[in-house]
């Protein structure tokens, strides 16, 4: 199991030395590893059937809950046959479809690398690790919209996508840490035990609220939902893979997936609901406005999701039944739909059904594949679609009270305007007259069109025959949600009743928009006018506030002068200082440990002080290297009255050295100019005395704490018995920290060889600008 | 006594402080050569401060007898002063390498953006 899980990820790795190999006539070798993936997980359908689950558990990171398990049921099956067997029919796809691409192999580079992430976010059992999985198909996703990395428009799409996938993954990070915490344990097989204590805690609506957002903002929900419109800029059968039939589906499988352990509340059902059918209504709607084919099947994708997320909602054994039929018809007829505008776009070069008419004539299977994709997704009686349509209506009849109406209600709206945008994309391309322009085009290579060809069969074979499929994936799918036997075989024909009338309502009303709504750039651009109201454009408008709030804040604080960044940093230094002060009580000052004062230090505390005024306003820059060193003597000075020889000794020499050197280099320098005016000064001395009073303080208060002497004590103890020597600070420099007095000799040394080096060095002419 | 250092102190770190702010690369080098000074005389005076007992054992003794100056205190400042040598005289160096170049002591000068370069 965590072979199969990493594969993806270690092929990925292959193909950067072993990708160039691939560019050519191998490329559909590729596929092999999601057509042995399909089969190792086929492999366990009797298994689940049985009712039995598969765990797998390898430790990683035990001391911080973070473990390989993965965990696999009726759910987690689904999901991986899905992944893997589009994914084996989007492989060959590509083949065909960028054929001799130079990046071909990073293509399939990615997909790997998303076909391993996608498995381990559906297989996970342990929550962080679901998360870190989770990440990784948000970037691969990230790569894959902007794979055409030359084209803006592309790039920018692949960052709002990112962005928005992300952000929503921190949010939906803080929910599981938190739903781990609290239940003790982060795997989730385990958190179901702990499930009422979970829904009883008091941070159970916080837990709701970062699941909801990372689960709506993976499955493009309202308002999160525009970023999928955007990533439509991917190559087609990233679009038909990442965007429709999986990825985006995370977040749905999320919400299964999480549905016994957090839902069956209020809490859960009511924003599922709304948030869903909005999504559904909302976006159904604008799908049929799009003239681009794969803007419309981007729009109703994000119906299907609302519409999913509305079931999980609804949270019945019915509806939940459903959503697991929905998942798979909808991925089978969009994916299908979607290889199939990828045909058309790659055949004729446009992708506007205001100008597609007729193709069937040339490009007859897919036509094929389009219309009975499109009329799986119409719901037409012998297509798979027909039972999804059937089952979302029942489930959607028998809840409870007044919501029987408005959500049956909400579902037919949707799915007649689905059906529509399903035949504008499956149906309408096809038929009618062929243009003159398009009497060229040749029927592609087989893989092309065989992969949605067989999507669509699939639908109607399932259709037809639910029975192939309903015990094996359905009943187990909807088991793990629901965490109680299911066993309601699927059925063809429900008999004339309520559900059936719906159906026809939905089929005929559909039917007749469709006919009756031409498509067309005018009616486009009308909704389009509406744009300004659109989550996108107010994001979109919040980013930019972002950038120039950036803007201004970098300009404002990092504008380049030191002067400025100093100033900053010491008034905050005050300020914080200052706030500790007031908060700290007042600073005592004991009076009884001082030392006497003598003329002597009194005077030369006088001249000090003066050297620093005449240092600090002289212009002349010979009186400011004359008065620091004077300055520097009177610390000397201090050093002889204090026992301290040694430091009087080494400033005296060092003062002197400092001077000879400074009007050695500095004399033929020009006076100081003023730079500075009257008020910057004043400014500048107010920020310095209040520094200077900070330090003081500091200080003060330093002094009266008690000194610690054990290890002076030591020092002065062993100086002799030890080392020899007499004099303790040298004993101390030379002998007990004798390294690193080498170092310092060392550092002296490198200083000394610049000095020397900046001395000698003459630029040539062309070396000084 | 105390006191009177602690004044010092804080005139070395203003007038430091207020030569870092200006736009002078030679004042700016100077209120360095102020700011260590005064963090020196914080050291010694935060380590206590003894009268003419040096920390030097008499001749004849193997051990101090009396009270004797913290020796700790001055082998950092020892430390600090030879270290903050080398900065000042490398400085020196760079700065009169820096006015030959640019035919300017103000920092303002030097800023240079990089789009200005290409």
């Amino acid at each position: 199991m965590l072979l199969a899980v990493l594969a993806g990820l270690i092929v990925s790795i292959l193909y950067i030395p072993l990708g160039k190999y691939l560019r050519g006539r191998l490329a559909v070798l590729a596929a092999l590893l999601p057509i042995g993936l399909f089969a190792y997980f086929a492999s366990f359908i009797p298994t689940i059937q049985a009712g039995q689950h598969v765990h797998f558990h390898h430790p990683w990171v035990p001391s911080l809950g973070i473990n390989l398990d993965f965990h696999l049921d009726g759910l987690s099956l689904l999901f991986s046959l899905l992944i893997t067997g589009i994914g084996s029919l989007v492989f060959l796809y590509t083949a065909s479809y960028l054929k001799g691409h130079r990046y071909l192999d990073k293509f399939y580079g990615y997909l790997c690398l998303f076909m391993a992430s996608m498995l381990g976010v559906v297989l996970s059992d342990n929550v962080l690790l679901l998360f870190i999985f989770w990440e990784l198909t948000s970037i691969s996703s990230f790569f894959l919209i902007g794979f055409n990395n030359d084209d803006a428009a592309s790039r920018k799409s692949s960052i709002i996508a990112l962005c928005i996938t992300m952000g929503g993954g921190f949010f939906l990070m803080v929910g599981l840490i938190l739903m781990g915490h609290l239940s003790g344990n982060y795997s989730i097989q385990e958190m179901m035990s702990t499930n009422e204590y979970l829904k009883s805690h008091a941070l159970y609506g916080l837990i709701l609220l970062l699941v909801f957002i990372g689960a709506f903002t993976k499955s493009a929900q309202f308002p999160f939902h525009f970023w999928l419109p955007g990533a439509m800029r991917a190559p087609t059968p990233v679009s038909a893979y990442l965007h429709s039939a999986t990825m985006v589906k995370a977040g749905i499988y999320l919400l299964a997936r999480l549905q016994p352990v957090l839902g069956g509340t209020d809490y859960w059902m009511y924003p599922l609901i709304v948030v869903g059918g909005i999504t559904m209504v909302y976006s159904a709607f604008h799908s049929i406005f799009r003239t681009d084919l794969k803007s419309i099947l981007a729009y109703s994708t994000i119906a299907a999701l609302g519409m999913l997320v509305f079931l999980i909602g609804i949270g019945t054994a019915e509806s939940l039944l459903a959503a697991s039929v929905f998942i798979l018809v909808h991925a089978l007829y969009k994916a299908s739909l979607f290889l199939t505008a990828g045909v058309i776009d790659h055949e004729t070069g446009t992708r506007d059904i205001t100008q597609l008419s007729g193709l069937r004539k040339v490009l007859m299977p897919v036509s094929i594949a389009g219309i009975l994709a499109a009329l799986s997704s119409a719901g037409l009686p012998f297509t798979f679609g027909f039972i999804g349509k059937d089952l979302i209506y029942e489930a959607t009849l028998h809840t409870a009270g007044i919501l029987t109406a408005i959500l049956t209600g909400l579902a037919v709206l949707t799915n007649i305007l689905l059906l529509c945008a399903g035949f504008l994309a499956g149906i309408r391309p096809f038929t009618g007259k062929l243009p003159d322009r398009f009497h060229g085009i040749h029927l592609p290579h087989g893989l092309l069109w065989g992969a949605p060809l067989l999507l669509a069969v699939l639908g109607v074979v399932f259709g037809c025959a639910p029975f192939l499929v309903d015990g094996i994936l359905f009943n187990p799918a909807a088991e793990a949600m629901y965490q109680s036997a299911i066993d309601s075989p699927l059925k063809i024909w429900h008999g004339f009743n309520l559900v059936l009338l719906l159906s026809g309502i939905t089929l005929v009303v559909g039917t007749l928009l469709y006919v009756v709504r031409k498509p067309s750039a005018a009616s486009l651009a009308a909704i389009e006018r509406y744009n300004y109201l659109s989550p996108k454009h107010i994001i979109g408008q919040l980013a930019r506030y972002a950038r120039k709030i950036s803007i201004y804040y970098t300009g404002t604080l990092h504008n380049g002068y030191l002067r400025v960044y100093l100033l900053r940093i010491i008034i905050t230094t005050v300020l914080l200082f200052a706030i500790r002060l007031f908060m700290g009580g007042p600073i005592r000052l004991s009076i009884d440990h001082l030392s006497p004062i003598s003329i002597y230090e009194v005077v030369v505390a006088a001249i000090l002080i003066a050297a620093v005024y005449i240092t600090v306003t002289a212009s002349s820059r010979l009186t400011v290297v004359v008065a620091t060193s004077v300055l520097g003597y009177c610390v000397c000075l201090l050093f002889v009255f204090y026992s301290a020889p040694d430091l009087a000794m080494t400033q005296f020499s060092i003062d002197t050295l400092t001077v000879v050197l400074f009007v050695l280099v500095l004399f033929r320098l020009p006076p100081f100019l003023n730079f500075a005016n009257r008020r910057t000064r004043i400014r500048d001395g107010v920020v310095a005395s209040a520094f200077g009073l900070m330090i003081a303080l500091v200080a003060i208060q330093v002094l009266n704490q008690p000194i610690d002497t054990e290890v002076s004590q030591f020092y002065g103890d062993n100086a002799y018995t030890l080392a020899k020597g007499r004099n303790v600070v040298n004993v101390i420099l030379v002998d007990f920290r004798g390294l690193d007095t080498m170092f310092e000799i060392v550092v002296l040394s490198i200083a000394a060889i610049g000095v020397v080096s900046l001395l000698k060095l003459r630029l040539k002419a062309s070396e000084k600008e | 006594m105390e006191l009177v250092l602690i004044i010092l102190i804080a005139v070395l770190y203003a007038g430091g402080v207020f030569l870092l702010l200006r736009r002078s690369m030679v004042k700016l080098l100077i209120g360095i050569t102020l700011l260590g000074n005064g963090a020196n005389l914080l050291i010694f005076l935060l380590g206590g401060i003894t009268k003419g007992k040096p920390p030097v054992i008499d001749s004849a003794a193997k051990l101090f007898t009396d009270i004797y100056a913290d020796p700790i205190p001055q082998a950092l400042i020892l430390t600090a002063i030879v270290i903050s040598f080398g900065i000042q005289s490398f400085a020196i160096v760079l700065l009169k390498r820096v006015y030959v170049l640019v035919n300017s002591d103000d920092l303002d000068d030097l800023n240079t953006p990089e789009e200005e370069d290409i």
